[in-house]
């Protein structure tokens, strides 16, 4: 496959991505604060912020699971969670976090416990697109193309 | 976006006499102060690109404490809820040492009393998360004006 094609993949698989909502302007955003100064600054932060997630959700699981919940605790994290999401553009994980705050807030340990288990799938599904989206920009740089960015 | 916004604060500023907005921004200082390591991350990285000379701690004693070693910012991005001492606080502690830095509050908090509670504790301003170019270059103006 050569640079063009490359090119076109990451375009789309972007596009896509925005248009199901997994990614919002922040997104863009980030990748404007990306320059020759910081080549790698987006990669840096995205896997910062999965760190940070499996760091979160293993809290929010935890808390969760003691008797009683502690749901300050629980919104402590989901907060943070919604902060961190938010931050890189990561829109559907930040609306399941507002989502999620509001049980917490209710004290429903039944609608914490859809949250979390929500939070887990879109996390999982965020992460295997944006490693993805990684992929190809790896593809296209070693072809040495340049990364499409969306205006 | 910043390219634009100097070109056109030149064009309004030329012949008056006053200091070009990229000379500006590079003599201003600020501090980040956060306990999440990527939102520092993010606020250095967007002070650097506007030319803003800047420090990070992770919570308000840190940024008490660094004020108490004489050294001084022209902002402050303050974070609300962090351990040790919040930005509430913090805020709250800098004021009465008599800090006059623009101390902006930076939070994920939109609920309208928790705001209040940060702006009556000293805040010029408050931005909610996440904090933006847009949301910089707004508070850059206000320092230049």
């Amino acid at each position: 496959m050569d640079v063009i094609q490359w090119q076109r993949q990451h375009r789309d698989h972007q596009a896509s991505m925005f248009r199901e909502g997994f990614l919002d302007d922040q997104f863009i955003q980030l990748q404007k604060l990306q320059d020759e100064t910081s080549p790698d600054f987006v990669i840096e932060v995205i896997t910062m912020f999965f760190a940070d997630s499996e760091n979160l959700i293993n809290n929010m699981k935890q808390a969760l699971e003691q008797t009683p919940v502690d749901f300050r605790q629980v919104d402590a994290h989901v907060h943070q969670y919604k902060g961190s999401s938010a931050s890189v553009g990561a829109a559907r994980v930040k609306n399941v976090c507002v989502t999620f705050r509001n049980f917490c807030d209710a004290q429903n340990l039944e609608g914490c416990a859809r949250c979390l288990q929500q939070l887990q799938h879109e996390y999982s599904l965020l992460k295997s697109n944006l490693q993805h989206l990684f992929g190809l920009q790896q593809q296209i740089q070693a072809a040495g193309g340049s990364i499409p960015t969306i205006e | 976006m910043e390219k634009e916004r100097v070109q056109v604060m030149e064009a309004e500023n030329k012949g008056k006499g006053l200091m070009a907005p990229e000379d500006l921004a590079t003599k201003l200082t600020a501090l980040v102060v956060d306990d999440d390591k990527l939102t520092r991350m993010l606020h250095q990285r967007l002070l650097n690109k506007a030319g803003v000379k800047n420090h990070a701690v992770e919570n308000g004693k840190e940024a008490v404490d660094i004020h108490r070693s004489a050294q001084s910012f022209d902002m402050i991005l303050m974070d609300k809820d962090m351990p040790i001492m919040n930005g509430i606080e913090a805020t709250k502690k800098l004021r009465s040492m008599g800090i006059g830095s623009m101390i902006i509050g930076v939070s994920s908090s939109s609920k309208e009393e928790e705001i209040r509670e940060f702006m009556e504790a000293g805040l010029n301003d408050y931005k909610v998360k996440p904090f933006t170019f847009t949301m910089l270059s707004s508070i850059l103006d206000k320092i230049n004006s």
